[in-house]
């Protein structure tokens, strides 16, 4: 707690404050969509009011734990955070799978590591070359857009492998009856995977700016940062999140193919249905 | 010819899908060097039994040889490329048929100096007309693309021809034409052909050795000439059912 208001941060200084009047005014805006979603019987006015309520606990929470690592300034407990985060990334990505299995967690899980670790660890010590590396007030956030951004890409990559094997069973088969590996059987269903869990970050690179400020730039300018130099950290974000979903959306096709194939290079029947 | 050395022999082979027994203790022996003809009425397990002679599927029981050689000592994409498989639905690769058939070659590692070649040859046996080689595979009429997966399962310079109702989906002349080629590729080549069928005319016609399954049992086995006069009951009720 003590670094975190002490380190001299030159940004902090024009930052205005909010204090506990100004969340209870800010409440009166999820109280508008609570009461605006209750008389047009929407029927999300219980899940807006638990929504809001997980908000403000979960991110109190999650302040609270950042200022205990901040404050113990401990490299095993940053590692330990970032660890817990993608943890928690792989267990939604597999969740929004269709047949979900432990080994498939497991592929999203180290496709994430690789392509999001990578890229952290490329952004650290390259481009921002934090000081201590471990320096959380870095590698947390950097590795939250990081670790978001990966677990979209991995569970787009899965569910369209998913789908393009369901759909071209025929012609996998068709390739395998001619000898062909079960690799070169699904290039083509690879490849679309991979296309698929791109295309998102792809489009943010073309409309960055334009359409949406991104979240973090806006953080800083509001923070105090001048714009250029907010600018400068939202293009190394914007590369470095772009290395992460091609990365994780390369691997989690090229080792999920795999189980869909028996040793003897046969196509699996589908588990269920 | 029937006393040919065999190109399969299964012994006992039992085979179970999600918990149906789609082949029930079948032992047959597929003689080599002509058109075996698998007949039977529909769920009778022809196509189960052909899955497994290139190992598209295993048995969950019983042996298969191949060539007198145990199939599973036979590395996979080997089996695969010398026992070719056509399917009855024929799906078309991205590409011409050009394309499609240079596509197997390079599947089956042929030289490259030698794929122009067997493009020619494939596409003359299969009855390709030439001005079809340079057409997107995916716009053909039914018959053609048949045509094209049967020259492109001969591109890996196969022994032996798996064919699973090759003609079902087709009108009966265009059968007919292709059953014309079928018939030419085992001899003039010598290729080994194991064809499930619906159309027992085709059957009669091709058939050197013909094998009736029902339920997953063979009913009967022997030379096509024996077998469609076999006074078998559950063989006549068949035939004259569907003949
Ligand atoms: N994937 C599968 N799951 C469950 N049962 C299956 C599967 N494939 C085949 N079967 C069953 O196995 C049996 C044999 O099927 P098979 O497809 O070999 O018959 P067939 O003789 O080829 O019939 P048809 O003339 O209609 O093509 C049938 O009872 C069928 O229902
Ligand atoms: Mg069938």
């Amino acid at each position: 707690m003590y670094r975190l208001w002490q380190s001299g941060n030159p940004l902090q200084s024009s930052m205005i404050d909010l204090s506990l009047l100004d969340l209870t005014l800010a409440a009166g805006l999820i109280l508008i969509a609570i009461g605006l979603s209750y008389r047009q019987r929407i029927g999300l006015t219980r899940d807006l009011a638990i929504g809001a309520v997980r908000t403000v606990v979960q991110l109190v929470l999650v302040g609270y734990v950042l200022v205990y690592i901040f404050a113990l300034d401990r490299w095993y407990l940053v590692v330990a955070a970032l660890l817990i985060m993608l943890a928690v990334a792989a267990w939604t990505a597999g969740g929004r799978q269709d047949r979900p299995t432990r080994q498939l967690y497991g592929i999203l899980g180290l496709a994430m590591l690789l392509g999001s670790g990578l890229t952290l660890v490329y952004v650290g010590s390259l481009v921002v070359r934090a000081d201590p590396w471990y320096d959380p007030r870095y590698l947390i956030p950097l590795f939250g857009m990081i670790i978001g951004n990966a677990m979209n890409s991995a569970s787009l990559a899965a569910e369209r492998l998913a789908g393009e094997m369901d759909a071209r069973r025929a012609e996998v088969e068709a390739y395998l009856a001619l000898g062909a590996s079960p690799a070169r059987a699904t290039e083509d269903a690879v490849r679309r995977a991979t296309r698929a869990s791109m295309i998102p970050m792809v489009n943010s690179l073309m409309v960055v700016g334009i359409v949406a400020l991104p979240g973090m730039m806006t953080g800083q300018i509001i923070a105090g940062a001048s714009p250029l130099s907010a600018v400068r950290y939202q293009i190394v974000v914007m590369f470095m999140l772009m290395a992460a979903v091609t990365v994780t959306g390369t691997l989690v096709p090229l080792w999920y193919r795999n189980t869909f194939f028996t040793p003897a290079e046969q196509l699996k029947v589908p588990e269920t249905g | 010819m029937d006393n040919a050395s065999p190109a399969f022999t299964l012994q006992q082979v039992e085979q179970v899908k999600a918990g149906t027994r789609a082949l029930d203790g079948i032992s047959l022996s597929v003689p080599q060097g002509q058109i075996t003809v698998l007949i039977g009425p529909s769920g009778a397990g022809k196509s189960a039994l052909l899955r497994l002679l290139n190992r598209l599927d295993d048995p969950t029981a019983g042996k298969i040889r191949y060539r007198g050689q145990r199939i599973n000592d036979i590395p996979v994409r080997t089996l695969r490329r010398r026992v070719g498989f056509v399917f009855q639905t024929p799906v078309a690769f991205p590409g011409t048929v050009r394309d499609n058939l240079a596509l197997a070659a390079s599947i089956a590692e042929v030289p490259a100096d030698k794929i122009d070649d067997r493009i020619g040859s494939s596409a003359r046996l299969a009855d390709i007309d030439d001005e079809l080689l340079d057409r997107p595979a995916d716009r053909l009429s039914g018959g053609q693309l048949q045509r094209v997966t049967i020259a492109r399962a001969l591109m890996t310079g196969p022994e032996t021809l798996l064919m699973d109702e090759p003609t079902a989906s087709l009108d009966p002349e265009t059968a007919a034409t292709i059953g014309q080629t079928i018939a030419c590729l085992s001899s003039q080549r010598g290729l080994t052909v194991v064809m499930a069928s619906h159309r027992i005319a085709e059957a009669k016609e091709l058939a050197g050795h013909a094998v009736m399954l029902d339920k997953g049992k063979v009913v009967e086995a022997g030379p096509a000439t024996q077998l469609f006069e076999s006074s078998h009951p559950r063989l006549r009720a068949f035939l004259s059912r569907v003949g």
